[in-house]
């Protein structure tokens, strides 16, 4: 996957409450996401995953502010971007699909409306190329009786339908980037095997670099090439799938996997982490999961740890890792 | 080869209890016998069309053993929620009874039916819902006490104490508001409020679906270890069908406001019989990227309770349908390993054989790495 241009690159971003800079919410998040592939963004409420997906696509309610950091897309950096402009990338070169599609969806426009509108108005379509293509895009997401169902009104369709309307809507002027946020989390689990199935393929068809962010570390397992654990709102650790599932460095990231219960395997007890996540304007001095961590040194409630290589592909932001080689902290950017 | 031991239909079955409960009635604590709930809903725009009836639960038959932890799994809008307040009579069901140690609770009155409750409780899943937000811990752990008449004040104080250091809170807690706690200690504030009167059965409705990984793991560990040191029986209902594994000793599947089928959770696992039960396990994801799976798909989406197919109800999405599947409704049948299915096929051995959920490729599995 490394190799490939990227197609978004994000360094340094740093989010926090529009009154208190020194509340921040997200913190120093670097990584880099490549065309065709699938980053997984894996963390527990509280973690800023939702916070870094809306953060990109400038979608930040007026109470929080992006205080530093750069977001690249294909190259432009959108921070330094007006509103306009992200606008412009919004629904063309990126595009988002949320939770509840529900919520997403006009409740009283028909879904063909919806979707012929993004055509019209992102590539300039015809209303008769509009109705053609809008056809199509539900064939591509795999909704029967395409015609009939651009007729429909949201409530009409089930909660996997809707979910592939939203897709549908999303690929309408073939994004760059898909931003995923929790695609599945309200479905049931055979509706969301079929939309991981969907999206995965999709991804590999159009070629498109897609971030998933869920709780679930099973969807990880399914569908992500590379994961990035957040915790609190710093990067924990980056990784590939099998490397994160195999050898996971970082003590939350080991800790979050041995506490999910496994289908292979019974087990008589689950591991627990101690407490829980702490909360914006509470944060802990030092690493954000010192106090909840077996491993915990002294340098640990001291300073924050940079996110270092470990190996060429994973990263990970703990000393432990580090404390007899005083390596220097790995540059913005390039932490994979 | 398979001894089938032919019941009756769900919703109509008596005689089909024993086989279904796997042998002896005296370890069954509490036991559904064609329980059923209907609901009338008002159809069409502004509900001005003729009433419709929801079947949300259609006749269930069902034993829960002391002691056990029975998983109850289903997707939205199988009725597995309806089944476990049903079971608790929170809800009056329309046909049917519920045995609990020998009574035929249906035919108790206010008075009965209140003493019975003491018995009884339910977990629910929000935390934060079912918990007045006016009320104090303490209010909200001693209600029960009120209610019931039991003890004087310090008394009550005395066993809500007792009840926090139960579920691993703080005895300061007590003074406290639901919104002063985390979600994970909500839940035990939901858990010592549902065992103040020691309650030998609870119903634990989607308990822990609400709370992030790593506080469920404790939720759970918590709900095990009272189960031991209390001897509790649960009726766990969830989604989660990992965590269902991970904790029940037996699991039954729900389609349509039916069970399908019940079996002991390695067994259900290791090979699910109905074809929906095995289309439901495959879809679950997977919990390494090595592991390979062989998956059943599903097309098209669950019918509507308000329209349920003829015959067996899974038969328009079953790859296995044949004709008398549209026609006949199965019966929920006992199978010799304590297995119970409602399927023609499974029943006379016709069925293609089931693989193992999962399969790992690699050696090395992630509590091997962990720990």
């Amino acid at each position: 996957m490394s190799g490939t241009s990227a197609v978004l690159e994000v360094e340094g971003l740093t989010t926090a409450l529009r009154n208190q800079a020194q509340d921040t919410i997200l913190e120093d998040v670097s990584f880099t996401l490549g065309a065709g592939e699938v980053l997984g963004i894996v963390g527990e409420s509280g973690s800023g995953k939702s916070m870094l997906a809306l953060t990109i696509m400038g979608l930040l309610p007026s109470s929080i502010r992006r205080t530093s950091g750069a977001i690249r897309l294909l190259g432009t950096n959108l921070a330094q971007s007006t509103s306009e402009a992200w606008r412009e990338r919004r629904g063309r070169d990126m595009a988002m699909i949320f939770q509840e599609p529900m919520t997403s969806l006009n409740p009283v426009m028909r879904v063909g409306t919806q979707i012929e509108e993004v055509l019209r108005r992102r590539r300039r379509l015809s209303n008769a190329e509009s109705h053609r293509k809008a056809i199509e895009l539900l064939e591509r997401v795999e909704i029967p009786s395409p015609a009939r169902r651009l007729l429909a009104y949201p409530h009409e369709l089930s909660g996997g339908m809707r979910q592939r309307v939203m897709i549908a809507i999303a690929l309408a002027a073939d994004p760059k980037l898909l931003i995923a946020d929790e695609p599945t989390t309200a479905l049931d689990v055979t509706i969301q095997a079929q939309i991981l199935d969907l999206l995965r393929s999709l991804q590999r068809d159009t070629g498109m670099a897609l971030m998933l962010i869920t709780h679930d570390l099973g969807v990880i397992a399914e569908i992500a090439d590379r994961v990035m654990v957040l915790y609190a709102g710093r990067v924990a650790e980056t990784a590939s799938v099998a490397t994160l599932f195999d050898a996971p460095a970082h003590p939350y990231s080991q800790a979050l996997l041995a506490s999910i219960p496994n289908l292979a395997s019974q087990r008589d007890r689950l591991a627990t982490i101690d407490g829980a996540v702490p909360t914006v304007g509470a944060m802990p001095v030092g690493c954000r999961f010192a106090p909840r961590c077996v491993d915990r040194r002294d340098a640990c409630v001291v300073s924050s740890p940079q996110l270092r290589p470990l190996s060429p592909q994973h990263g990970v932001a703990c000393v432990k890792w580090f404390a007899s080689v005083p390596a220097a902290p790995v540059a913005q950017g390039s932490a994979r | 080869m398979r001894e089938v031991v032919r019941v009756g239909a769900g919703g109509t079955g008596r005689a089909g209890i024993r086989a279904v409960s796997g042998g002896a009635t005296a370890d069954v604590l509490i036991e559904a016998r064609g329980l059923a709930k209907h609901f009338a809903v008002r159809g069409g725009t502004f509900g001005v069309a003729k009433k419709a009836v929801v079947h949300a639960v259609d006749g269930i038959d069902l034993a829960i053993r002391k002691g056990e932890t029975l998983g109850l799994v289903g997707e939205s809008g199988c009725g597995k929620s309806t089944a476990g307040r049903l079971l608790l009579r929170l809800i009056e069901p329309t046909a049917g009874a519920i045995l609990h140690e020998g009574v035929d609770l249906t035919t108790l009155g206010r008075r009965a039916m209140r003493e019975r409750r003491k018995n009884m409780q339910i977990i629910f899943q929000d935390p934060f819902g079912s918990l007045n937000p006016r009320m104090t811990v303490e209010s909200i752990i001693g209600e029960a006490y009120a209610i019931h008449r039991i003890g004087a004040t310090h008394e009550r104080s005395r066993r809500v104490g007792e009840m926090l250091d139960l579920v691993g809170l703080p005895r300061s807690a007590a003074g406290k508001h639901p919104h002063e706690f985390s979600g994970g200690q909500r839940q035990r504030i939901g858990i010592a409020r549902a065992l103040a009167l020691h309650p030998a059965f609870v119903v634990c409705d989607e308990a822990v679906s609400a709370l992030d990984v790593s506080v469920q793991a404790q939720i759970i560990n918590l709900m095990q270890d009272l189960q031991r040191d209390l001897g509790l029986t649960y009726l766990f209902i969830s989604h989660n069908l990992a965590v269902v594994r991970h904790i029940s000793t037996r699991i039954a599947v729900m389609y349509l406001g039916r069970i399908v089928e019940v079996a002991a959770a390695d067994a259900l696992f290791e090979h699910p019989t109905h074809p929906y039960t095995r289309a439901l396990l495959s879809a679950v994801p997977i919990t390494h990227p090595r592991e390979e799976r062989h998956r059943h798909e599903l097309s098209g989406d669950v019918p509507s309770p308000l329209a349920i197919p003829a015959g067996c109800r899974f038969a328009p999405r079953c790859p296995f349908a044949q004709a008398r599947c549209r026609e006949q409704d199965p019966a929920l049948s006992a199978f010799g390993d304590g297995r119970a299915v409602a399927c023609h096929l499974a029943a006379d051995g016709t069925l293609p054989p089931s693989q193992p959920v999962v399969r790992r490729a690699a050696p090395n599995s992630i509590q091997e790495i962990a720990r």
